[in-house]
């Protein structure tokens, strides 16, 4: 017996039992039929055959209007079932499309630093989480021989796939820079020059670029068109704003970026973050920076890993699960 | 094999007799009722396509046997502008953009078989297949 045959004769078990006895069991056992030729691949105006074949059957004297209506019937859902075929394999292809960005995301991760380096006077931590699968943020933390720490975060216009290649760009373009740590101002002037070379007149990078040395515990930073971060003075127990001024990469190709220098104090620390941080919102209402400054505050005496994960839940949890915006959020604390 | 009818297409009339005999040839040869609807509208929407983006174009119907079972072939040729990029009509999803190759893909699936030769300025022609089970 065929698949076709099978179900015509459960069917026909079905349509007579509510026939005769009219009760909800056979109504039940109707919906379970559709569940499974749904699942057999049935198109509608198949099913429309076999109530029509089944029909006939059960009722060799059907009319002949009753049964040239079916004509009808069937003609109409002709139409259903193509564009029902047509979801199956638009369905099928987006499971495809997923896998594929599912390894691409993977690959995108390698990108990423595997560990954060561990200093002995100052504590790091980070947090990053695409909106979607892919991420258009990128950040990088590096550590020399003689403690010197530099950090990258940068934030990809846009999101998703397009972004994303982007992000990789930038991380290929850092990695070809000279081994040798240059000052931010120097290093955004020579990626920008890079970028400009490669990217679409309609996208553009922000970034922020930041060194620190732990013997004269100055934070030197310069920054492209990005989301101002803060700088925490521990002294004062006040925030305040860390603005770079700077155009974003990617736009004019002899772009100077000044460089500006924040000495730490013990306790002291620096927030960077990418606009998903601030673009946060729960219905219409954005986060206010001040917002997300008191929220760190609430977590400063934790470690600075605990903290921006503690602030990333809190934010998470205030828009609903929705991210609509990579985030990045970047904690650099002075300890001793 | 034998032309068995042989349709011009140059009003919505025509698409209507291009069915009436497909419906007609699939019947005798003993298509169930759904296979005569799929057969059916597969004339239909290549019908249509001619009526719509060609200025007029035939369709045909043939027996065709293969020494083992019988079959429906229908073939639509027109000397429209024929098709640039054969690739994006076939691919699903393109029809719902009202592009030209409406529901070729859909049409493709109805039927068993399915050839499309198209060439930008010299028409198109599709020849399609349904056999009998």
């Amino acid at each position: 017996m065929t698949t076709y045959e099978g179900l015509r004769d459960s069917y026909k078990q079905i349509l007579y039992n509510f026939l005769h006895h009219k009760n909800e069991q056979s109504l039940y056992e109707a919906q379970q039929f559709s569940k499974r030729v749904i699942e057999e691949q049935i198109s509608p105006e198949e099913i429309v055959s076999i109530h029509l074949e089944v029909i006939e059957d059960l009722y060799p004297n059907l009319s002949s209007e009753t049964r040239k209506s079916f004509e009808i019937l069937l003609e109409v859902m002709i139409g259903y079932g193509m564009a029902y075929r047509e979801h199956q394999i638009l369905k099928n292809k987006q499971l495809e499309l997923e896998s594929e960005i599912d390894v691409a995301a993977n690959m995108q991760h390698t990108f990423l630093p595997k560990e954060i380096p561990q200093l002995a006077d100052a504590d790091i931590g980070v947090i990053s989480v695409p909106a979607s699968k892919m991420s258009g943020d990128y950040y990088n933390i590096v550590k020399d021989g003689n403690e010197y720490i530099a950090i990258a975060l940068a934030d990809i216009i846009g999101k998703g796939v397009p972004a994303a290649l982007c992000m990789s760009m930038i991380k290929y373009a850092m990695d070809s820079l000279p081994e040798q740590l240059l000052q931010p101002g120097q290093l955004l002037a020579s990626l920008n020059r890079t970028v400009e070379q490669n990217i679409a007149a309609n996208m553009f990078v922000t970034m922020m670029y930041a060194s620190y040395d732990p013997a004269t515990h100055i934070f030197s930073y310069s920054g492209a068109g990005h989301e101002p971060g803060f700088y925490y003075d521990a002294s004062e127990d006040r925030f305040n704003e860390l603005y770079a001024k700077g155009l974003a990469l990617g736009i004019s190709r002899d772009t100077q970026y000044r460089e500006y220098q924040q000495s730490l104090s013990v306790g002291d620390f620096v927030v960077l973050f990418s606009d998903g941080v601030t673009e946060c919102r729960n219905g219409d209402r954005f986060l206010e920076r001040g917002e997300l400054a008191e929220l760190i505050r609430k977590y400063q005496d934790k470690t600075a890993q605990e903290i921006v994960d503690n602030v990333y839940r809190e934010l998470e949890n205030w828009q609903d699960f929705q991210l609509h915006d990579d985030f990045t959020l970047l904690l650099l604390r002075r300890e001793v | 094999m034998t032309t068995q009818s042989s349709v011009e297409i140059g009003t919505e009339w025509g698409i209507v007799s291009a069915r009436q005999a497909g419906r007609e040839l699939s019947k005798g040869l003993g298509f169930s009722s759904v296979d005569q609807a799929r057969i059916t509208t597969a004339i239909s929407e290549l019908a249509r396509n001619i009526y719509l983006y060609t200025k007029n174009g035939v369709i045909g119907l043939e027996v065709v046997n293969d020494g083992h079972r019988q079959g429906i072939i229908i073939t639509a040729r027109d000397q429209g502008p024929g098709i640039e990029n054969l690739r994006d009509v076939m691919v699903d999803g393109y029809s719902t953009s009202g592009g030209l190759g409406a529901g070729l893909p859909g049409v493709k699936r109805l039927m068993d078989e399915f050839d499309i030769q198209s060439n930008p300025g010299e028409g198109t022609l599709i020849t399609t297949t349904k056999w009998l089970r």
